[in-house]
């Protein structure tokens, strides 16, 4: 079965700049997909193509069988998309706007179960001007949601929102999925890909750097698990020494990773011989955010160190 | 096009007017200031009586007085009601310096001599200083101090033979009866407003939705270009059936105007929109930045706004300028109006209505054509 989304050797170019270079990735139906990346990394641009906004410079772009581009209208049609600054008309309140939505789409959505769905009901009769940012990232989902949509596009939808109406999208994105929906979603937040994503994509200069489920990611390119307690430096050099471990320390913290299940206990066993003391134990995993600040981070010193060199 | 999402666009539009306090002034207070503002400017020099401070140096007998037929010549002056005498006594040599210290426009001198020179049928001149800064003032007092000296002339001419003047005038309106400045300004000033509410907003919105991406977002749902623009045409229409009922009600409340208020006159208040909606939205969608949509706007607005027949009638002023008013679209639209208005002139009203649609259904399709809701 071909996915709700298949992209193909897509390539963007804004002039000379290649923002998007030459992407693969398939987005099952009813899924959940988290496109990941720093800072203009290419993410708006790919977005913005798959939902037929933007025409492409190479490639092969299919969305639910269509191309965005030349079958926009009837796409449309079937998906839902929250841009990143989402803006509407500014006398307009949210209840006028579904209404508005509503007649163009041919729907019978009720507004006050919609703005209720993104709890927004209490603003429905406010003016856009007057809503904040976040309230105005609500009814940008809601609009996305009229047309009762196959895939959900939805570009940074939490970006600067509270913990808890960024928790309220959570919700809604998964209830999305529940009902079956393939939701697209781009967000700087790895803690909330890694939440709600069946799937990640790390996307960096328009290069796809790492791809699969959040774990995959993880194991592939995240360190072993590290077992962590607050000691001096002295500690590290004694189990370096004992076990021909690799202890590191910093900030009055040795770290070890772990490489089998039983150098745990091995660990542990001597740091208490050692008679050093000690507190604080815990164990350690990358996150994702781990794994994404340390690839940018190795991603772009490589980068100057080969600009730096003749 | 389909007629749910006109109207669901339209009530959006409509909604987001009323919620504006600056739009609502534009279009409902700004007429009545408009006319009330040029009504006052034009029908004040229309009916200006010029003060015409006169040095009569023709004294009467023994130097006491005037002489009579200065004082008959001042008098019908007088009488025409275009100018008021005012006797003065000033020295000779100082009286031009006198009228410009003191703000005349206009002063006259009547030369002794005067009386005995006219019926000895010698010629006497009669003085009349002017300031050339105050064209309408000083065209007027010459207009009048020529007609009464030729009157005086034709009698002096008369006064031995049997004679009387062959060519006489009788006062009459152009078009209808009752023609007055006020009511030739109503149709200038009802075309003023379909050129510049519909131009400066468009010009406006279409750049800056563009650039909030509202119209992204739009592209997102099923309305059609075409249909949002009908919508936005429909919304000016009524906007200006709105606007000329005041400006016309306003005319006749304040200067007491009479134009003629026909069925003929609903094309104009419908094409007109029409053609500047979709002018205004194809200078807007033309220009990159908001910066430059405005200049765009402004050039193609200003002239038109002066050039059309708005404040001046087109055939006042020069031949070279007349044919560019005659390239102008706004120009069609104030002159079908005035046909309707004033000359009850329904075939050039006709013919001025077709030039107007055709112009604003080019307008229409390419701007359409040219707007594009997402970029590249
Ligand atoms: N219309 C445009 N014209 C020229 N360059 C553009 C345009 N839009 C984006 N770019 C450039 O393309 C690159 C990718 O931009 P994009 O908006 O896709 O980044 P992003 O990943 O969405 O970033 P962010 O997290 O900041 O939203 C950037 O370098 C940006 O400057
Ligand atoms: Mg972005």
């Amino acid at each position: 079965m071909p996915g709700a989304i298949e992209v193909h050797g897509l390539r963007k170019r804004y002039g000379t700049l290649a923002a998007v270079d030459g992407i693969d990735f398939s987005v099952q139906s009813g899924s959940v997909f988290a496109f990941l990346g720093p800072n203009g990394a290419g993410k708006t641009t790919t977005t913005e193509i798959l939902e037929g906004l933007r025409n492409r410079s190479e490639g092969e772009v299919s969305v639910l069988g269509l191309d965005p581009w030349s079958d926009g209208a009837e796409l449309h049609r079937r998906i839902g998309v929250i841009p990143q600054d989402f803006r509407f008309f500014e006398k307009i309140t949210p209840a006028e706007a579904i209404v508005y939505y509503r007649s163009l789409f041919h729907t019978e959505r009720d507004p006050v179960q919609l703005l209720d769905r993104v709890e927004l009901a209490d603003k429905a009769n406010s003016r856009f001007e007057s809503l904040s940012g976040g309230q105005k990232q609500k009814l940008g989902l809601a609009l996305a949601l009229v047309n009762d949509p196959e895939i959900c596009f939805l570009d940074e939808p939490t970006t600067g929102l509270d913990p808890h109406a960024r928790r309220s999208i959570w919700a809604v994105i998964r209830a999305l999925r529940k009902e079956g929906r393939t939701v697209f979603l781009t967000t700087h937040y790895l803690e909330e890909a890694e939440l709600l994503a069946d799937r990640v994509a790390i996307i960096h200069h328009g290069h796809i750097i790492a791809s699969g489920t959040p774990s995959d990611i993880i194991a592939q390119y995240g360190t072993p698990e590290r077992i962590r307690v607050q000691a001096g430096p002295d500690l590290g050099d004694y189990l370096a020494h004992k076990l021909g471990v690799v202890a590191r320390a910093e900030d009055g913290h040795v770290e070890v990773e772990l490489h089998q299940k039983e150098d745990a206990l091995r660990v542990l066993a001597a740091i208490e011989a050692s008679g050093i003391a000690w507190s604080g134990f815990e164990t350690r995993q990358d996150t994702l955010e781990d794994v994404f600040v340390r690839m940018v981070g190795q991603m772009d010193e490589g980068a100057l160190r080969t600009e730096g060199s003749p | 096009m389909n007629p749910r999402h006109i109207g669901a666009d339209f009530r959006i539009v409509a909604r987001s007017y009323f919620r504006n306090p600056v739009a609502l002034f534009f279009s409902l207070i700004f007429p009545i200031i408009l006319i009330a503002l040029f009504g006052l400017i034009f029908s004040a020099t229309g009916t200006t009586v010029v003060t015409v401070p006169v040095l009569n140096e023709d004294h009467g007998p023994g130097g006491v007085g005037y002489s009579e037929e200065s004082v008959a010549f001042l008098s019908a002056l007088n009488n025409t009601t275009l100018v008021k005498v005012q006797v003065v006594s000033v020295a000779p040599s100082d009286f031009a310096a006198w009228l410009g210290q003191n703000d005349y426009p206009v002063g006259l001198v009547v030369p002794s001599g005067f009386q005995s020179n006219f019926t000895n049928h010698t010629a006497t001149n009669l003085t009349l200083y002017t300031d050339p800064q105050d064209a309408a003032s000083s065209g007027q007092a010459q207009a009048v101090v020529a007609g009464v000296a030729n009157a005086f002339n034709l009698r002096a001419a008369c006064s031995s033979k049997n004679c009387s003047a062959v060519i006489g005038i009788t006062g009459a309106n152009v078009g209808s009866a009752v023609y007055t400045y006020i009511d030739y300004l109503i149709p200038g000033l009802i075309g003023f407003s379909i050129l510049t509410s519909p131009m400066f907003s468009m010009v406006d919105i279409t750049s800056s939705y563009r650039k909030e991406g509202i119209f992204r977002q739009l592209s997102l749902t099923p309305l059609t270009r075409a249909e949002w623009l009908t919508s936005r045409i429909l919304w000016y229409v009524l906007l200006t059936f709105v606007t000329a009922g005041i400006m016309i009600g306003a005319g006749a409340y304040l200067f007491n105007a009479h134009v003629l208020v026909t069925a003929q006159l609903i094309p104009f208040l419908v094409v007109g929109p029409f053609l500047f909606v979709s002018l205004g939205m194809l200078a807007g969608c033309v220009a990159k930045t908001p910066e430059s949509a405005a200049l765009i706007g402004n050039i193609i607005t200003f002239p038109m706004m002066f050039l059309s027949g708005t404040f001046f009638p087109v055939s006042s002023f020069p031949s070279g300028l007349q044919s560019f008013a005659h390239v102008l679209p706004l120009y069609y639209v104030i002159d079908g109006m005035n046909q309707v208005m004033l000359f009850s002139n329904t075939s050039r009203a006709l013919t001025d209505v077709v030039v107007v649609l055709a112009i604003a259904v080019v307008f229409f399709l390419l701007s359409v054509r040219l707007f594009k809701w997402r970029d590249e």
